[in-house]
């Protein structure tokens, strides 16, 4: 989970509050899940629980209350390190797709893992067509072109994927129910 | 939506190879439609029917209303000319021309007169961001600028329909984009259909919709590859 990162990464700068954080965090990152304010204060409590964030002040411009935070030199390292380790790149193969196959041909046949495999290319195929739809806009932002580039990329090693299944899925379910 | 181009039955074979078998297809005004499927499916011997470089064995093609198969050759060519645009998955460009002859060529071919042809080449040229390779020749030029030049050919004529046969085939991701995206704009902005032949689903993804072929037939499934026969 990255979110208490980019939180450390927004506080590298300048001390924010908590509405602050949330808007730059759904600027920077466009067509992620927007943060709920209920997860910004959570990580935020977190993060000031393990010291890498500390309170720096409080003021009431015209609303309520806001507490702004600041990065701590324990936080500083903290997010220094995340950001030099390198990612494991999946050691296990879990995916949601591939088990559903598995547990057609477990429960029913081939044929049910098919009709899945047509239908979940349908449902990949429009959603490729949305993101491409969004980068393809003139004065489109460079970080929703980036953002949609990663989801197509995604899904386009998903559908790969699901046609080669539809290819080998008779003989997998030999060997899953021989 | 209103149908602009449609194929009906198309069948073609190569000697005893059948390659189309009963397509049928409609591509209406304006629309950007996908041809996919894996290699050897049929996609470009469609598009070639369709756009009546090649004649089918049977079947209707339907341009406008009218049946395309009533034509004489010649009728067929000056549509091909005026109203259809072709672009390959190789630019093919005169080598010996320089990108603005090359362009031009199409109007002038058609009648236009010199001076005419060639402002609207360099007009073409700019909006492709290839103006200033208006005097190199196509030997000299990237792949993605040949392309580039290849589109601007292609759409001198202000085409109702732009066929396209793996048009980013043989360019890097990023320069397929960028054809593709100048591609799309400009069909958006004037309303021109385009039949966009491909097996990458992430270029079909710029289509409006999408019809898969299988063996020579429309696969309903969507899918292509796939179901075991």
């Amino acid at each position: 989970m990255s979110t208490p990162y980019v939180l450390l990464g927004l506080l590298a700068s300048a001390p924010r509050h908590g509405y602050d954080l949330k808007r730059a965090h759904d600027e920077r990152l466009p067509l992620a899940k927007p943060l709920a304010f209920g997860q910004v204060y959570a990580t935020l409590g977190r993060l000031e629980r393990d010291g890498y964030v500390e309170q720096s002040g409080q003021d009431r411009a015209g609303g309520p209350d806001r507490t702004w935070y600041v990065i701590t030199d324990p936080g500083r390292d903290h997010l220094d390190e995340w950001l030099s380790a390198v990612e494991p790149p999946a050691p296990h193969v879990t995916s949601t797709l591939f088990s559903k196959v598995v547990v057609s041909l477990l429960v029913a046949d081939a044929g049910r893992a098919r009709e899945y495999l047509i239908a979940q290319r349908a449902a990949h195929t429009a959603r490729m067509r949305e993101l491409t739809a969004i980068k393809s806009r003139p004065g489109a932002a460079i970080g929703d072109i980036v953002a949609a580039d990663y989801a197509i990329a995604h899904l386009d090693a998903d559908l790969r994927w699901l046609q080669t299944t539809l290819l080998r899925v008779a003989d997998l379910e030999k060997e899953v129910t021989g | 939506m209103t149908v602009l181009l449609s194929g009906r039955d198309i069948e073609k074979s190569y000697g005893p190879t059948p390659a189309l078998r009963r397509v049928d297809i409609e591509v209406g005004e304006g629309e950007i439609v996908a041809v996919t499927g894996p290699s050897g499916c049929g996609k470009s011997t469609l598009l070639h029917c369709l756009s009546g470089i090649m004649r089918a064995d049977a079947g209707t093609v339907t341009y406008r209303d009218q049946d395309l198969g009533l034509w004489s050759e010649a009728r067929r060519s000056e549509l091909r000319r005026s109203e259809f645009g072709v672009l390959f998955q190789f630019g093919q460009l005169v080598p010996e021309l320089t990108a603005a002859e090359n362009v031009a060529l199409p109007l002038l071919l058609a009648g236009s007169g010199r001076r005419e042809a060639r402002k609207s080449a360099m007009s073409w040229l700019e909006r492709l961001d290839v103006g200033d390779l208006a005097e190199v020749p196509p030997g000299e030029m990237s792949g993605g600028q040949q392309q580039r030049c290849a589109v601007a050919r292609a759409l001198i004529t202000a085409p109702r329909v732009l066929f396209a046969d793996e048009p980013t085939g043989a360019l890097d991701v990023l320069t397929g984009e960028q054809v593709l995206t100048g591609i799309t704009e400009i069909a958006r902005d004037r309303g021109m259909a385009v039949v966009l032949v491909t097996h990458e689903p992430r270029i079909a993804a710029y289509a409006d919709r999408e019809v898969t072929l299988r063996d020579g037939r429309v696969d309903a499934t969507g899918l292509g590859l796939g179901l075991a026969s």
